[in-house]
């Protein structure tokens, strides 16, 4: 049957295809939708783990108890799980075992650009790489074979345009595949007498995958009436190749990214003049090319910087399209904000009023950096709020500790948030970390939680209890607040910067978009009272706007959460 | 047959995820090569968002580039002059007249630009402006301005009436097919 699919619901159908039967994964923009597609499937065993590290772990256990599985993660979620990684290399698998990782080129939805492609190589382990979602299929069925057939995790990488296109899939039927569990000491202990031998292991298992890369029908060559040039590609830079040249030049097409198949690549240089690398990011095939010895060119012609196009891939092959009309006239941009009636809105004003310094961490809280709020000092990745504030605190010996705080949300918390906590108990911090708990992982689109007492498929389940949790470790002082509570947030924050110890502050309130949150009725401006002091548009609501003169609410927005009606010393805002 | 090139554009939450699902529905039917490509993530908080439906013998990118677009269909003015630089020198823009202020417009730092329609018409685009939201609120729901678009769009393609009803009743719930069949029609008929 044939069926319209995004690559993530491929990757999850050949998941389902090839008798996978255990998942684990945490959600990140453009990975997420394979998991959530494959949580549909009964037969699979479907989780969020914490973090990127416990998932890789995770599955990294049903493999050696003989089971098919598979962890899915964008690609900073890779780093997460990179210590995990680098030695499963070395003890290969009992059954076949997948990781899943998604690029994100453009970082449409990510706090940097990396290219996951080195760590195949680093960690030595294969790596596929489809270019639709009919690949994306196969290939996750094809990574299973290959993965019990030589020993090895296998990687297979997304990207944005891969993942996040529907295109045409053939539905197959489902194989089930159970192993057993043998012990194995040798293979599985990785102290260094054991270590050792399997190195070798390893850098055999790759030449071997060479062999098969060579004469594998993944990478292949598309002939060309012209071999004045001839192109060697991978993933979604293929399609923006094929639909510049069509048949006019050669296309050799990799499906496997590593290792690469040396010989077939020196064939094909040798059969065109001119031998072009066309691939997004960095340079990965084209160095691997001019290691052999091979004269080409690649990156002098496409940006290791964002995505390729095919426009892009046209003006240096062929003749990009005119593009259309520009309009002679500012268009204002349109940035992502925190919706109207989100709870970090309230939290982030006090913080801004209070003029604190605010270590800041990764989901939609990040907006808190964006105006008219713009109270967020800095944001790297997943935790690093924590354990960042705790340097800059000590490093200032007391003189930012009654200044700066940090805000991270439950689900970021539970993935790394909790150890920077537990080396400001032990190292004894005076700083103030400020959970935002919106009882979601909101920005990849509403995905559970450790703290929201549900499973990823949907069925209750238990609940950590962040004030225990954060008290377990030893934090004495933790209090909760409303966010939607400007008074309460604004004593207890600056009763938290004074104490003299650490403390967590919990803003908790559910996402405004969650599908069980009442919502209010609307605000509304009695223009009488209402003296036009834009007093109300310092919160930064897309649902409040200033027209001739005077605030105005758009009812189709507003959700009733009362903040600005709290700045509004007219009393103008009302409820209807 | 070349590829046709649909840009579906909007703010995020607008809806454009729907109306992508049934342009897809219906052109797997008629048996083209598809493909439909989106943002999801920390575009769909309020921000800008395009969707690409390719249909034709066979679809190599996922995306469309500038000068590629046959049609843009806009749920919003402001988009729609967001894109126009997108779109093939023969090709439509649908767009739905509402207005929606963008954050730099909200506070004071940036103007929402005027008679931007007007604008576009005079820079020799074909433009096909009209007012989509009070046609989704007559047929019942303003969320249903993604319906009566693609029901507007429908005019420029052969495919028949009962073919895109059938498609809007594989991709809608059953409880908001009527609604969903009536702004269509709204649409179609504007």
């Amino acid at each position: 049957m044939k069926q319209l699919m995004l690559g993530n619901e491929a990757v999850a159908r050949g998941l389902y295809e090839a008798g996978c039967s255990f998942v684990s994964s945490y959600p990140g923009t453009p990975s997420t939708e394979i998991t959530e597609a494959i949580a549909k499937y009964p037969e699979v065993y479907a989780e969020w783990a914490p973090n990127e590290k416990v998932a890789m772990e995770a599955a990294f256990g049903a493999s050696l108890a003989g089971r098919r599985s598979f962890c899915g993660m964008k690609h900073v979620g890779l780093n997460v799980a990179a210590d995990p990684l680098f030695t499963i290399s070395y003890t290969g698998v009992n059954a076949g075992m997948v990781i899943g990782v998604a690029d994100d080129a453009g970082m449409h939805s990510s706090q940097n650009e990396q290219d996951s492609r080195h760590y195949a190589e680093s960690a030595k382990i294969p790596m596929l790489e489809p270019s639709d979602s009919a690949e994306a299929l196969e290939l996750t069925k094809l990574a299973y074979e290959l993965s019990e057939k030589f020993d090895t995790p296998f990687l297979v990488k997304m990207c944005t345009r891969v993942s996040h296109s529907q295109s045409i899939v053939e539905l197959g039927e489902r194989k089930e595949v159970v192993g057993e569990y043998k012990k194995d000491i040798a293979k599985y202990v990785m102290m260094p007498g054991n270590a050792k031998k399997r190195h070798p292991v390893v850098e055999a298992r790759t030449r071997a995958l060479v062999e098969y890369a060579e004469t594998a029908p993944i990478n292949r060559v598309e002939a060309g009436s012209d071999n004045s040039m001839g192109i060697i590609t991978s993933s979604t830079s293929y399609q923006y190749v094929k639909e510049v040249v069509g048949d006019t030049y050669p296309v050799m097409k990799l499906g496997m990214i590593w290792p690469l198949p040396e010989q077939k690549i020196k064939d094909f240089a040798a059969s065109v003049q001119k031998l072009v690398i066309v691939e997004e990011l960095d340079s990965f095939i084209e160095s691997h090319c001019k290691n052999l010895g091979l004269e080409c060119v690649g990156k002098e012609m496409f940006s290791c910087i964002d995505e390729l196009s095919q426009n892009k891939v046209a003006a240096k092959l062929a003749a990009a399209p005119i593009s259309g009309v520009k309009l002679e006239e500012n268009i204002p941009p349109r940035p992502p904000v925190m919706c109207a009636g989100c709870p970090h809105r309230g939290l982030f004003y006090t913080l801004k009023k209070n003029k604190l310094t605010v270590l800041g961490d990764i989901g939609c809280y990040t907006l808190g950096a964006v105006a008219p709020l713009a109270a967020v000092d800095s944001v790297i990745c997943m935790g690093a709020s924590v354990s960042g504030i705790h340097g800059f605190c000590k490093s200032q010996q007391g003189a930012a500790d009654n200044k700066t705080v940090a805000v991270i949300g439950d689900s970021t918390f539970m993935h790394s948030g909790i150890t920077g906590l537990v080396n400001m108990a032990y190292n004894e911090s005076n700083a103030t970390v400020i959970i935002v708990d919106n009882s979601i992982t909101g920005m990849t689109g509403h995905q559970q939680n450790p703290t929201t007492g549900f499973n990823l498929k949907g069925d209750p389940c238990a609940k950590i209890d962040l004030e225990t949790l954060c008290r377990a470790v030893g934090i004495k002082r933790v209090q909760v607040v409303d966010p939607y509570n400007l008074a309460q947030c604004d004593a207890v924050i600056k009763e938290e910067l004074a104490a003299n110890e650490p403390s967590v502050i919990i803003s908790r309130r559910p996402c405004a978009l969650l599908k069980y949150v009442k919502h209010k009725a609307p605000l509304a401006v009695e223009s009488e009272k209402c003296v036009g002091c834009k007093a109300c548009m310092k919160i930064g609501c897309p649902a409040i706007s200033i027209v001739d003169g005077k605030a105005k609410v758009d009812a189709t927005q507003c959700v009733g959460c009362g903040v600005c009606e709290q700045l509004c010393k007219f009393g103008a805002l009302k409820e209807v | 047959m070349e590829t046709k090139n649909i840009m579906i554009v909007g703010v995020g939450g607008q809806g454009s995820l729907l109306a992508s699902k049934l342009l897809g529905r219906l052109l797997l039917t008629r048996g083209f090569d598809i493909k439909v490509s989106e943002v999801h993530g920390m575009s769909q908080r309020g921000g800008s968002v395009v969707t690409y439906v390719r249909f034709g013998d066979k679809v190599y990118s996922p995306v469309i580039d500038k000068g590629q677009a046959d049609y843009i269909v806009s749920f919003e003015l402001l988009e729609a002059a967001r894109w126009t630089e997108f779109l093939k020198p023969n090709g439509k823009i649908i767009v739905n007249t509402q207005k929606i202020n963008p954050m730099p417009v909200i506070i004071g730092a940036a103007e929402y630009p005027e008679n931007l329609a007007q604008k576009m018409i005079d820079a020799g685009i074909d433009v096909d402006a009209f007012d989509a939201l009070t046609l989704a609120e007559q047929a019942g729901s303003a969320k249903a301005v993604n319906i009566v678009l693609m029901g507007h769009l429908s005019r420029n393609f052969d495919f028949s009436e009962e073919e895109w009803l059938e498609a809007i009743e594989k991709s809608v719930p059953a409880k908001f097919l009527e609604l969903n069949k009536t702004a269509f029609m709204l649409g179609r008929n504007a």
